[in-house]
C-alpha cells in the first residue's frame, strides 16, 4: 500500500493554545454554513474513524485543513472545546461550527454538499436505510471486537477470535457478489465505514491467528478493492505502521 | 402518495426502541400492525426479519425488513417525508446535532439502563448504574435548553429525534423510580427536563405507547428476569 500523503513526522502537531472559544456545539448558529466555509478536521494519524472522513472529503474532492492532535501527549483546547462532551477526534469543524461522530460527519457532508458525490444513495430510502443498518454493524462489532484481540489472553482471546471470524463472515455474506457494499450505488458509506479497518485486519489476523482469506475471502477480496481506490490509500497508513502502534497501545496500558 | 405496501412493527410493549418507532408512526398518523413478540421465543418472522441481532424493534414495509430503531425513525421519516411533522430538522447542521444527541443518549443513557435493569448482579453495579444515567441526563438537560431554544422539545415546537429516541425510555425511568425510591429525573435537578417528561407523556403521538404503569414494568421485569435465569442453568 503506497503511504499516504500525512506521515506522522510531516504533520504538525495539533497542539492549540489559543484561547479562542468555538461555540459550543449544540447551539444553534442563525447563519447556515454556506459550502465556501472552510473545513478542519481534527483527527489523529491512525484513527480509523478519521480516516473515515479523511476518505469521505476525498471522494467528495473537498478541500480541508488537516489538524493533528497528538493523543499520546494531551489533547488540544481546541478539541476539548469543539467535542467537549466526549473530547474524541475526530471533529469536523465547519466553519466554526463542530461536527462529532465519525458517521454523523459522513452523514453531514453528504447533506451539507448536495452536489458532491454521495456517500449515501441519495434517494432509495430502503437502500439507506440498510447502508445505516450496516454501517452501526461495523461500529457495534469491529473495533471492541478487535480490540479484546489484542489486550486479552487465553480463553477471552480465543472468544474474540471466534467473535471476530463471525463478523468477518457476516459482512461477507452481506457484501455478497457487489463490487462494494454499496451496491448500484458503487462505492458508498459502509464501505467508508469499513474501509479504515483494512489496515488492522492484519493486526488482528496475527493477534487472533487465522487468516481473512480462508475464513471470508469475499472480504479479502473487497480489502484489495477498495485499497485501490485513491481516497482510501491515500488516508490510509501501511498495516505494520498500525502493528506498531497497537504495540505502543499495549505498551501505555500496561498489556503483556 | 409516499411508500406503498402495508406496515408491520415487531415489538416489545416496554422496549425503549420499539416505543420511539410507535411514537413516530403515530406523529405521522400511519396505521400499521403492531406484532407483540414474546422474547422468550422469538417468532419465525422476526428471526428471519433480523438476523444479525435478532431483536426489536423490526419494521416490515411490504414485507421488507428495517431494523435498527434509529435507522427505523429516520427511514419512516425520509419514506413519509410529506405526511405530518418531520422528526428531523432540515439544516444540515441542526440534523448532525440532532444525531449527536440521539447517538449519546443510546449509549450513555441506553447502556446504564441496560445494566440497572438487567444485567446488574449487585445493588452496588446497580447504583452506579443509577449514578451514570444521572450524570448523562443532566447533560441533557443541558443539551435540552441549548437545542429547544425555550420551546417545548428538543426538536423545538414539535417532537423530534431526539424526543422519541430519550422519551422511549421513560415508562422505564418510571419503573426505576420506584425501584430505589426518587427519581432519575429529579425536578430539582433537571427543571427542563422534568418538564419536557410531562409534555411528551401528555403528547398525542405517546399515548398508549409510552408506559405508565410502573407496576406493569416491573412485573414484566420480573418474568424476563426469571426466563433468563432459567435458560442459562
Amino acid at each position: 500500500m503506497p503511504t499516504p500523503i500525512h506521515t506522522p513526522s510531516t504533520l504538525h502537531s495539533g497542539r492549540h493554545t489559543t484561547a479562542t472559544l468555538t461555540p459550543n456545539p449544540t447551539s444553534s448558529n442563525p447563519t447556515m454554513a454556506s459550502t465556501d466555509q472552510q473545513l478542519v478536521l481534527l483527527d489523529f494519524w491512525v484513527s480509523p474513524f478519521g480516516q473515515r472522513v479523511r476518505i469521505a472529503l476525498a471522494e467528495k474532492s473537498l478541500p480541508y485543513e488537516y489538524v493533528e492532535e497528538d493523543l499520546l501527549a494531551g489533547k488540544s483546547d481546541r478539541l476539548l472545546s469543539s467535542n467537549p462532551v466526549h473530547k474524541k477526534i475526530p471533529v469536523l469543524l465547519h466553519g466554526d461550527r463542530p461536527v462529532n461522530e465519525s458517521l454523523i460527519i459522513l452523514q453531514y457532508l453528504d447533506e451539507a454538499f448536495p452536489d458532491a458525490p454521495s456517500l449515501l444513495p441519495p434517494s432509495d430510502p430502503y437502500a439507506r436505510a440498510q447502508a445505516r443498518f450496516w454501517a452501526d454493524y461495523v461500529d457495534k462489532k469491529v473495533y471492541d471486537c478487535g480490540s479484546r484481540l489484542w489486550k486479552l489472553k487465553g480463553e477471552p482471546q480465543l472468544q474474540a477470535r471466534a467473535e471476530m471470524v463471525e463478523i468477518l463472515k457476516t459482512l461477507e455474506a452481506e457484501l455478497g457478489e457487489k463490487e462494494f457494499f454499496g451496491g448500484e450505488h458503487g462505492f458508498g458509506f459502509v464501505d467508508a465505514a469499513l474501509a479504515p479497518f483494512s489496515a488492522w485486519l492484519p493486526s488482528y489476523e496475527r493477534y487472533g491467528e487465522f487468516k481473512v482469506a480462508e475464513v471470508a475471502p469475499g472480504i479479502a477480496a473487497w480489502v484489495e478493492r477498495v485499497g485501490k481506490r485513491d481516497s482510501v490509500a491515500k488516508s490510509l497508513y501501511a498495516p505494520d505502521k498500525v502493528y506498531d502502534f497497537i504495540g505502543v497501545l499495549k505498551k501505555k496500558y500496561g498489556i503483556e | 402518495m409516499a411508500g406503498s405496501g402495508e406496515l408491520k412493527l415487531l415489538g416489545v410493549w416496554t422496549s425503549p426502541y420499539v416505543i420511539r418507532v410507535r411514537v413516530v408512526l403515530n406523529l405521522k398518523s400511519l396505521p400499521y400492525e403492531y406484532v407483540e413478540e414474546n422474547l422468550g421465543s422469538k417468532s419465525a418472522l422476526l428471526l428471519g426479519s433480523n438476523p444479525v441481532h435478532k431483536s426489536v424493534p423490526v419494521l416490515l414495509h411490504g414485507g421488507r425488513p428495517v431494523n435498527e430503531s434509529q435507522v427505523i425513525v429516520q427511514y419512516i421519516d425520509e419514506v413519509w417525508a410529506g405526511t405530518g411533522p418531520s422528526v428531523l430538522p432540515a439544516d444540515p447542521y441542526e440534523r448532525a446535532v440532532a444525531r449527536f444527541w440521539a447517538a449519546y443518549v443510546d449509549d450513555k443513557v441506553g447502556s446504564a439502563w441496560q445494566v440497572m435493569l438487567f444485567t446488574c448482579k449487585t445493588e452496588e453495579e446497580r447504583a452506579e448504574a443509577v449514578s451514570r444515567a444521572v450524570a448523562a441526563l443532566e447533560t441533557l438537560e443541558g443539551a435540552l435548553a441549548d437545542c429547544s431554544g425555550g420551546k417545548a422539545f428538543f426538536g423545538g415546537e414539535s417532537i423530534g429525534f431526539v424526543d422519541v429516541v430519550l422519551g422511549g425510555y421513560l415508562g422505564w425511568f418510571g419503573a426505576v423510580d420506584k425501584m430505589i425510591g426518587r427519581r432519575l429525573i429529579d425536578p430539582a435537578r433537571m427543571p427542563l427536563l422534568a418538564k419536557w417528561e410531562e409534555r411528551f407523556r401528555a403528547a398525542e403521538a405517546a399515548k398508549g405507547v409510552v408506559p405508565d404503569d410502573a407496576d406493569k414494568m416491573l412485573e414484566f421485569l420480573r418474568t424476563l428476569l426469571a426466563w433468563s435465569a432459567s435458560k442459562s442453568k
